[in-house]
């Protein structure tokens, strides 16, 4: 055995040692760079082999990946943590800390990619980079002073959390503040760059800080704040429960597998919490694509990357049974004695979500055989071509946010009852309530077809998403007042999930990661040919949109690499949790039987296992 | 529940979704592309994965006939043979399907046409000069009978009487998937400059769309859009 394990040393060393030679020949490659002309400025310089695009394209991925990350963790860590104080439940506090810690170690990778893109950026795209320069350098002084302040209010909220308990832990969560405004600003700035080239605002006038803050404020670039804004927040949320789910996975003793299965069901409620109004988010900037240039919106909407849009469907979906999954795995499993009770509900959840799912995946235009076609009579199926158009995808998306909340509802119900005087008027107004968002939503779809298309897109539509809002806005502070004085009929146990919850919620994360690189080539790609659209075209050899089977090998490397190198971070991390302290503490002695449960309404990670 | 029941309830509602959308529905309509029918069938096995492993009793139900049969532990008699002849008949089914996709074959491959290309700058944004008027609906509606019809049908369907010999069919201004999702100046796009006219982006360039503005004036094809959208009951899309 000892012979074998120096083997896997020696091949480990050397596949380490491979990987550093490419780190440092890699640069080399730019000796192979594009020479200018004498006495002209170089506009690009390439890379042999791999290509100046492909290399931006992965390493600016890496950078927005771990950058949504880092900056979607501190909402709901600062959120945890403010809940900690309200209830005086230490375990959120735990929690806030656990979180934070990922993202201390997440940050200065985030960091180094983001010098890294920066560098390469300036020395493959100078004319490019020149430009925006010009116009946007008076952000580049906000962004780098952003930067310092983000820096210096997580070292201290992070090195300050244990000495800032008590008397100080105000003036900890306001830190946890300043850090969540800074992430906000530090988002936005990067946000009007990229947005610019999309939807540029160009005014020839003015100071430089009015030519800066024109094109600033673009038309897309607050429906993409809001956008990356909300899905940084599931992403965050959705990475988090993945690292519970393989920490599940990998516990030794009930003590982990308890904290693992409390922290993984809190990372999936975030990705939840967050993927419901996500949706909203993207039809808005959809919209505003559409109104700012006709031509783009069709590229994007109905044009060669309207494929991806299919592709997206399917990886939302994906998401959403995932994360139902988990939630009806939830009371399965944690709340003994549930299956008979919950088994139909579940059941006919799962029904609506996959034909809502079926709808939403079936494309405009059929992927046929010529013989097919003929059968067809086209591309459009006479019957199921209707579920082509947005009509019918916004309501099932509506559809599928309802479900996705009800599941949630019934979880939070699950083991208990309500005590309230006006617990069953509440119940039936719910119900009704519920019963009408579904009518509404689907009568305005149907609807939808007979109408101009503007009407559907500013009221039918519009009226959808804010029935389904109200929803979500008036039962969940509902059901939060019955759950007040509501009795426990059925402790929660933690601890015994099975193995699937955990390879769920890191399916869930895959899906996740998949969808922000798949997206952001649409987004990328909807700009064609052009550097800043209709400003600044792409004169380069790469001036062409890559066919969508060669974005999607590049979508899955990029999706692989990010989990790899999220794996070494928070391995790096675990190894430090391990001396410094946290749940892992404990888990020296590795008791082999992990089987053991914590029951009670919730788990209390270091003594509540029987 | 009873140990082998929800496989094999799972095994018969898969089998019942194929013959379905493969059999019964072209009883009613015309037949779904198999691409569809293996989407539609991947959400079903999605959704018996997912109810059958909900629990710990019914992911046994599920799942472990499935891995007993394929084991062999503890099956004998007709099972055993039944066994060994899937064992043998399913690498053969993969090999056959392998074959049939990659031996050559007279049939052109199945392709995702962009129905729907943005237009070249100089379309985009422009609105109807004439105004909305019946007489100049009923002038359009004469072009339309002149120069589209034999085409595009006189119920605006895409069901003329040419229509038959084109792959793809003339388009049916009828659905509410086509000119009513258009602005009118994606129409004159396309009327003005036909199928040769389509940017790089409509690969692969299917349409037998002749190029009107060699004999139709700019005020004309304004004229057949109104028309189109009158006759078809569609208005089209604004932002306004």
């Amino acid at each position: 055995m000892e012979h074998i394990r120096n083997h896997r040393s020696v091949y480990a060393y050397a596949a380490l040692f491979l990987v550093l030679v490419f780190a440092v020949a890699m640069p080399v490659g730019l000796a192979w760079a594009e020479d200018a002309p004498a006495g002209a400025a170089t506009e690009y310089r390439d890379i042999p082999g791999m290509g100046s695009r492909n290399l931006i394209w992965i390493v600016a991925q890496q950078h927005l990946l771990l950058a949504g990350f880092v900056l979607g963790v501190p909402i709901f860590a600062w959120v945890c943590e403010i809940v900690g104080v309200r209830t005086g439940d230490q375990r959120y506090d735990k929690l806030a800390k656990e979180f934070t810690k990922l993202l201390t170690s997440s940050y200065a990778t985030t960091a180094l990619f983001g010098g890294i893109l920066l560098f390469l950026l300036i020395g493959l795209y100078p004319k490019l980079m020149n430009y925006l320069s010009d116009v946007f350098f008076p952000s580049f002084l906000v962004y780098c002073a952003l930067f310092l302040l983000e820096t210096a209010t997580l070292y201290l909220y992070w090195y300050g959390w244990d000495s800032m308990q008590g008397s100080k832990k105000g003036l900890h969560l306001f830190l946890g503040f300043l850090l969540n405004v800074f992430a906000f600003f530090i988002m936005i700035v990067p946000n009007s760059w990229a947005t610019f080239q999309a939807s540029p605002v160009v005014i020839a006038e003015g100071s430089m800080w009015a030519r800066a803050w024109a094109a600033t404020w673009n038309p897309t670039w607050w429906p993409v704040n809001i956008h990356r804004l909300i899905a940084n927040v599931v992403l965050g949320g959705y990475i988090c429960g993945a690292y519970a789910g393989l920490k599940y996975l990998m516990a030794q003793n009930a003590e982990e597998r308890v904290h693992y299965d409390w922290m993984g069901y809190v990372g999936n409620f975030i990705g939840v919490f967050g993927l419901l109004p996500l949706p909203f988010a993207g039809y808005w900037l959809m919209r505003e694509i559409y109104q700012y240039n006709q031509q783009m919106g069709i590229t994007l909407m109905g044009g060669f990357l309207s494929w991806l849009f299919i592709l997206q469907a399917m990886l939302i979906g994906i998401l959403f049974v995932g994360s139902n999954y988990y939630f009806w795995l939830g009371i399965m499993h944690r709340i003994p004695g549930s299956e008979a009770r919950y088994r139909r509900p579940i059941l006919a959840m799962l029904v609506i979500l996959l034909v809502c799912l079926g709808v939403w995946m079936t494309p405009h235009s059929l992927v046929a055989s010529l013989e097919e076609a003929r059968k067809m009579g086209g591309t459009h199926h006479p019957l199921l071509g209707v579920f082509g158009v947005m009509s019918a995808k916004m309501t099932v998306s509506n559809l599928m946010i309802l479900v996705t909340f009800m599941s949630f509802i019934m979880y939070w119900r699950a083991g208990k009852e309500e005590t309230a005087r006006w617990a069953k008027v509440a119940k039936a107004g719910q119900g009704v309530l519920l019963g009408i968002a579904v009518v509404v939503v689907v009568v305005l779809g149907v609807w939808g077809y007979f109408v101009p298309a503007i009407t559907r897109i500013n009221y039918f539509s519009t009226t959808q998403v804010l029935v389904v809002l109200f929803v979500l806005l008036t039962v969940t502070p509902l059901t939060g007042l019955l759950m007040k004085s509501a009795r426990t009929t059925t402790e929660m146990v933690w601890g015994v999930m099975p193995g699937r919850a955990g390879y769920v919620l890191v399916l869930n994360a895959v899906m996740v990661i998949l969808l922000m690189t798949l997206m952001g080539y649409a987004r990328s790609s909807s700009r064609v040919h052009w550097h800043v659209y209709g400003v600044m075209q792409d004169t380069s050899q790469y001036a062409y949109s890559p066919a969508l089977g060669y974005a999607a090998a590049i979508m899955a490397l990029n999706t692989f690499l990010f989990c790899l190198l999220v794996a070494f971070i928070f391995w790096v991390a675990s190894m430090g949790g391990e001396k410094k302290g946290g749940p892992t503490d404990t888990a020296h002695t590795k008791a082999k039987d992990a089987a053991s449960p914590a029951v009670g309404s919730a788990p209390a990670a270091s003594t509540g296992h029987q | 529940m009873r140990g082998p029941s929800l496989a094999v309830k799972g095994g018969i509602l898969l089998a019942a979704v194929f013959v379905a959308l493969k059999f019964v529905l072209p009883l009613l309509t015309a037949p779904l592309p198999m691409s569809l029918i293996y989407l539609y069938l991947f959400l079903t096995i999605i959704g018996i994965v997912v109810y059958g492993t909900l629990s710990g009793e019914s992911t046994e139900a599920l799942l472990g006939p499935i891995f007993r049969f394929l084991s062999g532990e503890g099956i004998g008699g007709a099972v055993k043979s039944a066994r060994l002849a899937v064992l043998v008949l399913f690498p053969l089914l993969v090999g056959w399907q392998t074959y049939g996709g990659l031996a050559p074959n007279t049939q052109p491959p199945a392709e995702s046409r962009t129905i729907h290309p943005a237009p070249p700058g100089e379309f985009v944004g422009l609105s109807n000069p004439l105004p909305n008027t019946p007489e100049n609906v009923m002038m359009g509606t004469g072009l339309y009978a002149a120069y589209c019809l034999p085409c595009h049908g006189p119920k605006f369907n895409g069901n003329g009487a040419a229509s038959d010999g084109f792959n793809p069919p003339p388009a049916n201004f009828a659905d509410p998937g086509t000119i009513a999702m258009l602005q009118e100046s994606y129409l004159f796009w396309r009327i003005k400059k036909g199928g040769v006219g389509l940017s790089v982006e409509g690969h692969p360039w299917k349409s037998a769309m002749p190029r009107w503005e060699v004999e139709l004036s700019d005020d004309q094809i304004w004229k057949i859009i109104m028309a189109e959208y009158a006759g078809a009951g569609q208005k089209p899309r604004t932002w306004e």
